[in-house]
C-alpha cells in the first residue's frame, strides 16, 4: 500500500515538474539568443521579442522552481531507505547541482529581471546567458543522478554497512547513460521552447497581428524544432542502443518482445492481452527493432521470458518484468509525439520558404496551436517509460524499489502528502494556464517603447513585482 | 580534524546562510500587511526582497542535497521522521514562491490580496515550522535501533520545540522590519522602525528564552558565549534601530541569527540526531557519515564554488543596493482581470 502511494505521489510530482523544465532550460535559452540578437544588431524588434517570450519565461520559471523543492526532499520524506542505501553516490551529484546550478539559475534571474536598467547591456545580457547556463548544468547533474540509478557505475555496495559506496565520482558524471539522456533531454528542451514559440506565433499571425515580433518569432522556432528534432532522434538512438546493452529488460518490454528473436521487427501498434503477452493482431516494420537495439537489421533482441528467466538465476526468485502495457504504450507515444512535432516544423519551413510573404494556409496555423501539446506530453510519456522501463529496480540490479520507501511513515501521512500536493498543484496548473494563455494573447510590448539605459540615477525601476 | 567534522561545520554553515538570507525575505512576508497599507506600500516591500528572496531560498535546496551526501542517515531519518512539518513548509514555499512571481500579473485587487494572503502564511509558516524542527534535532527524538523515527507528529510538539519555533519566528520577523528600514524610505521605512521595537523585544524574550534552555540542557559550556552574543546582538538592534542607525541593527540581527545557529548546532555536536529511546540508536557525525571518499569530493567542490557563489551573490546586494521608495515603482503592468471587463464586445 505504502509503495503503491509513495510511487504514485513520486511520479505526480515528477512528471508535473517535469512540464515547466523543459520549456525554462529550452526558451531560456531561446530569450538569451533574441537578446543576444537585440545587442549586436539594435533591432528593436528583437528587443520585444525577448521581453514578450521573457515574460511567459518568468511565469513558466516561477512554476519549475517551486516544484523543484519537493523534488529533492521526497527521497527523504517517502524513500528513507532508499536515501540511506545510495546516500554516498546519489547526493553527490544532487549537491553539486545545487551549489554549480541552482544557486546560478537563480541568482543571475534576479539580476537579468531586476536588472534592465540598472546593470550595461552587455552585463545585464551575461546575466540572461548564465541563468541558462545554470538550467543547463542542472539538468546535467540530476541526470547523472538518475542514470547512475539506470546504470549503476563507480560504486560498490558494501554489504556490510548495508548501502552502496562512491569509488568514482568521474565514472558517475561520465556514465555513457547520463552522457545519452543528458543529450536526449536537452534535445527534447528545445523541440519543447519551439513548439511553444511556434504555436504562440501561429496564433498571432493567424489574426494578423504584431507580425513584425511573430514572424521571426514562428521563423526561430521552426528552425530550432527542426534541428532539435533531428537531434531527438540521434540522441535516442543512441539511448535505445545503451538501453539494449544496459537494460535489456527495459527494451524488451517497449516492444512487450517475450520471446528472443533476430532479427526482430518493430511493431507499430499492437492490439493484445491485457498484460501484453497474447498478440491478436498487429502492424509491423521488418528488422527495425533490430536495428534500434543494435545497429544491426540483423541483431538479435532479447525477449522476456528468457530475460525473466536470466534475472531469476542472478538474483533470485520474484518478478523481474515491468509493467509490459504501460511501458509498450508510452514508448510508443513519446516516440510518436515527438515525430509529429518534427514533421510539422517540415511542413512550416516548406511553407515559409524563401522568406514567403504570402499567408501561411488556415490549417497550418490550426496544427501549429495544436502542436503544444506534442512536445509535453512526449516529455511526460518518455519519463513514465524510463521510470517504469526500470522497474522493480530502483536501482538496477542493486535495489529494489519495494526495499526503498519509508519503514517509518505511515500510510495516512504518505496519503496526506499525495492528496495535498495533488490538489495543490492541479490547482496551481489552473493558474498557470490563466497566466499564461492571458499573457501569450496580450502580445508583446508595443514598438517604440523606452529602450533601457543603465545608470545610477534615482528614478523609477523598469521592472518591478 | 576529521572529515566529518569538516561536513558537520559546513553544514552548520549552510543552514546558518540559509537562516541568515530567507529570513529576512520571510520577515518582509510576514510583515506584509504592516507596512504596507496601500498597495504602493506593499509593492515598495516586495521589491525589496525581488531579486535575491530566490537565490536566498537555494541555500536551504543546497544544505538538503549537501546533507542528504554526507550524512546519508541523518536526510533520511530526518525527513521521514519530520515528514508533516517538513510537507507544510514545501506547501508554504511553494504558495509563496508563486506568489511573488503572479500577483503582480493581474491588475485585481481580489487577485493581489488572495496572493498576498500567501506570501504572508508562506513566510509566516516556515519561519514558526523551523525553528520546530531544529529544537527537536537538538533536543533528540525517539528513534529506533535502525535509526527510523518512532514517534508521531505530536512527539514534535513538545514545550521547548514550541518554544524554538516562537524564537525563530520572532528573529525573522524582526530580521525582516530591519531589512526593510535598511531598505526603503517613507512610510515603509517609518513603519518598519516602529514593528522593529515591539519585535526586538519578542525576539530577546523568545530567542533569549530558548537560548537559556539550550544552554542549561546540555553539558556545553563555551556554548554561553553566543547565547551572550545573540542577547548582546538583539539589545543592540533595539538600541541602535530607535536611533535610526539601520544597516547597523541588520547586520546585529544577522549576527543574532549566526549566533543562535552556532548554539544550535554546538549543543548538538557530535550528534547529529540523538535517540530520546536509547542514546545508542541516536546518529552522529561518524554513524551517519558518508564515505572518506565522497565527503573527499564533495569538500573540493564546496572549497573551490563557495567562494564564488558568495561572491555573485555579495555582488546582487551590491547592484540593488539603493532603498526603495513609493517614487521608485513604476505603474502596475499586470493585465486587466477577466471580470473586470465589461466592455468587451459580444462575438
Amino acid at each position: 500500500m505504502n509503495l503503491d502511494l509513495a510511487r504514485w505521489q513520486f511520479a505526480i510530482v515528477t512528471v508535473y515538474h517535469f512540464l515547466f523544465v523543459p520549456l525554462t532550460i529550452g526558451l531560456s535559452v531561446l530569450v538569451a539568443g533574441m537578446q543576444t540578437a537585440w545587442y549586436r544588431t539594435d533591432d528593436e524588434r528583437y528587443l520585444r521579442m525577448t521581453k514578450f517570450w521573457g515574460k511567459l519565461l518568468l511565469i513558466n520559471f516561477a512554476l519549475g522552481v517551486v516544484t523543484g523543492i519537493v523534488q529533492e526532499f521526497q527521497f527523504g520524506m517517502n524513500w528513507s531507505d532508499y536515501s540511506r542505501y545510495v546516500g554516498d553516490v546519489f547526493g553527490a551529484p544532487l549537491a553539486v547541482e545545487g551549489l554549480l546550478a541552482f544557486f546560478l539559475e537563480s541568482t543571475f534571474l534576479g539580476l537579468w529581471i531586476f536588472g534592465w536598467d540598472r546593470l550595461p547591456k552587455r552585463l545585464h545580457l551575461a546575466c540572461i546567458w548564465l541563468a541558462s547556463i545554470g538550467t543547463v548544468l542542472s539538468a546535467y547533474f540530476i541526470l547523472a543522478a538518475n542514470s547512475w540509478m539506470q546504470h549503476p557505475v563507480g560504486s560498490v555496495v558494501n554489504t556490510e554497512r548495508g548501502r552502496a559506496e562512491l569509488v568514482d565520482f568521474g565514472a558517475v558524471l561520465t556514465n555513457s547513460t547520463a552522457v545519452g539522456a543528458f543529450l536526449h533531454t536537452i534535445t527534447a528542451c528545445f523541440v519543447t521552447a519551439g513548439m511553444f514559440v511556434l504555436a504562440i506565433s501561429a496564433w498571432h499571425l493567424a489574426r494578423g497581428q504584431h507580425t513584425e515580433v511573430f514572424r521571426p518569432s514562428m521563423r526561430l522556432a521552426l528552425v530550432t524544432v527542426l534541428i532539435a528534432s533531428l537531434g531527438v532522434v540521434v540522441t535516442g538512438d543512441l539511448q535505445a542502443r545503451l538501453m539494449t546493452e544496459q537494460q535489456p529488460m527495459k527494451m524488451a518490454a517497449a516492444e512487450a518482445l517475450y520471446d528472443t528473436v533476430a532479427p526482430a521487427s518493430f511493431s507499430l501498434v499492437t492490439i493484445g492481452s491485457l498484460d501484453g503477452s497474447q498478440e491478436v493482431w498487429s502492424l509491423r516494420v521488418p528488422r527495425i527493432l533490430s536495428f534500434m537495439a543494435t545497429g544491426s537489421f540483423d541483431g538479435r533482441v532479447e525477449g522476456i521470458n528468457d530475460l525473466q528467466a536470466a534475472a531469476e538465476q542472478a538474483y533470485g526468485p520474484g518478478d523481474y518484468t515491468p509493467n509490459i502495457p504501460a511501458t509498450y504504450w508510452t514508448f510508443r507515444l513519446m516516440i510518436g509525439f515527438g515525430l509529429l512535432a518534427g514533421l510539422l516544423s517540415v511542413a512550416g519551413l516548406w511553407l515559409t520558404r524563401r522568406r514567403a510573404r504570402r499567408a501561411l494556409p488556415r490549417w497550418f496555423h490550426t496544427a501549429a496551436l495544436a502542436g503544444l501539446v506534442l512536445p509535453f506530453a512526449a516529455n511526460s510519456t518518455g519519463w513514465i517509460f524510463t521510470e517504469m522501463g526500470r522497474q522493480p529496480w530502483a536501482v538496477y540490479g542493486v535495489l529494489r524499489t519495494a526495499d526503498g520507501v519509508s519503514p517509518s511513515v505511515g500510510t495516512p501521512l504518505v496519503l496526506t502528502s499525495l492528496v495535498v500536493l495533488t490538489l495543490l498543484y492541479g490547482a496551481l496548473a489552473v493558474v498557470e494556464g490563466y497566466l499564461m494563455v492571458r499573457y501569450a494573447k496580450a502580445g508583446p510590448p508595443p514598438a517604440g517603447a523606452a529602450t533601457p539605459t543603465a545608470s545610477d540615477e534615482p528614478r523609477p525601476l523598469a521592472v518591478a513585482y | 580534524m576529521e572529515l566529518t567534522d569538516i561536513w558537520f561545520l559546513l553544514i552548520a554553515v549552510l543552514w546558518t546562510g540559509y537562516f541568515v538570507l530567507d529570513g529576512f525575505d520571510f520577515g518582509v512576508g510576514m510583515l506584509l500587511p504592516a507596512v504596507g497599507r496601500t498597495e504602493t506600500d506593499r509593492r515598495v516591500a516586495i521589491n525589496t526582497i525581488g531579486p535575491v528572496w530566490d537565490g536566498n531560498e537555494v541555500w536551504l535546496l543546497v544544505a538538503g542535497g549537501a546533507t542528504f551526501a554526507a550524512f546519508p542517515e541523518w536526510y533520511a531519518s530526518l525527513f521521514s521522521g519530520f515528514y508533516l512539518p517538513l510537507l507544510l513548509i514545501l506547501v508554504a514555499l511553494i504558495v509563496r514562491g508563486v506568489a511573488f512571481e503572479f500577483r503582480g500579473k493581474i491588475d485585481s485587487p481580489r487577485w493581489r490580496r488572495n496572493w498576498d494572503r500567501a506570501i504572508v502564511v508562506g513566510s509566516a509558516l516556515p519561519a514558526l515550522l523551523w525553528g520546530v524542527a531544529f529544537a527537536n534535532v537538538v533536543q533528540g527524538v525517539p528513534l529506533d535501533a535502525d535509526h527510523e523515527f518512532t514517534g508521531t507528529v505530536l512527539t514534535l510538539l513538545n514545550p521547548y520545540a514550541l518554544l524554538g519555533g516562537l524564537a525563530t519566528l520572532s528573529l525573522f520577523a524582526l530580521h525582516g522590519a530591519v531589512f526593510l528600514a535598511l531598505k526603503t524610505t517613507g512610510d515603509v521605512r517609518v513603519r518598519a522602525a516602529g514593528l522593529a521595537r515591539g519585535l526586538g523585544v519578542a525576539a530577546i524574550v523568545t530567542g533569549g528564552g530558548f537560548l537559556v534552555w539550550t544552554f542549561l540542557a546540555h553539558d556545553r559550556l563555551w556554548t554561553a558565549v553566543p547565547v551572550l552574543v545573540a542577547a548582546g546582538a538583539l539589545i543592540g538592534t533595539v538600541v541602535l534601530n530607535a536611533r535610526g542607525r539601520e544597516g547597523w541593527a541588520f547586520l546585529l540581527t544577522a549576527t543574532a541569527i549566526v549566533a543562535v545557529t552556532v548554539t544550535l548546532f554546538g549543543a548538538l555536536y557530535p550528534e547529529v540526531l540523538p535517540s530520546t529511546t536509547d542514546p545508542a540508536f541516536g546518529l552522529n557525525t561518524t554513524n551517519a557519515a558518508s564515505t572518506p571518499y565522497t565527503l573527499t569530493i564533495m569538500t573540493w567542490v564546496a572549497v573551490v564554488f563557495t567562494p564564488v557563489v558568495v561572491a555573485y551573490q555579495a555582488w546582487t546586494f551590491w547592484v540593488f543596493r539603493r532603498r526603495l521608495g513609493a517614487a521608485d515603482i513604476p505603474a502596475a503592468a499586470g493585465l486587466p482581470a477577466r471580470t473586470d471587463r465589461t466592455d468587451e464586445p459580444v462575438r
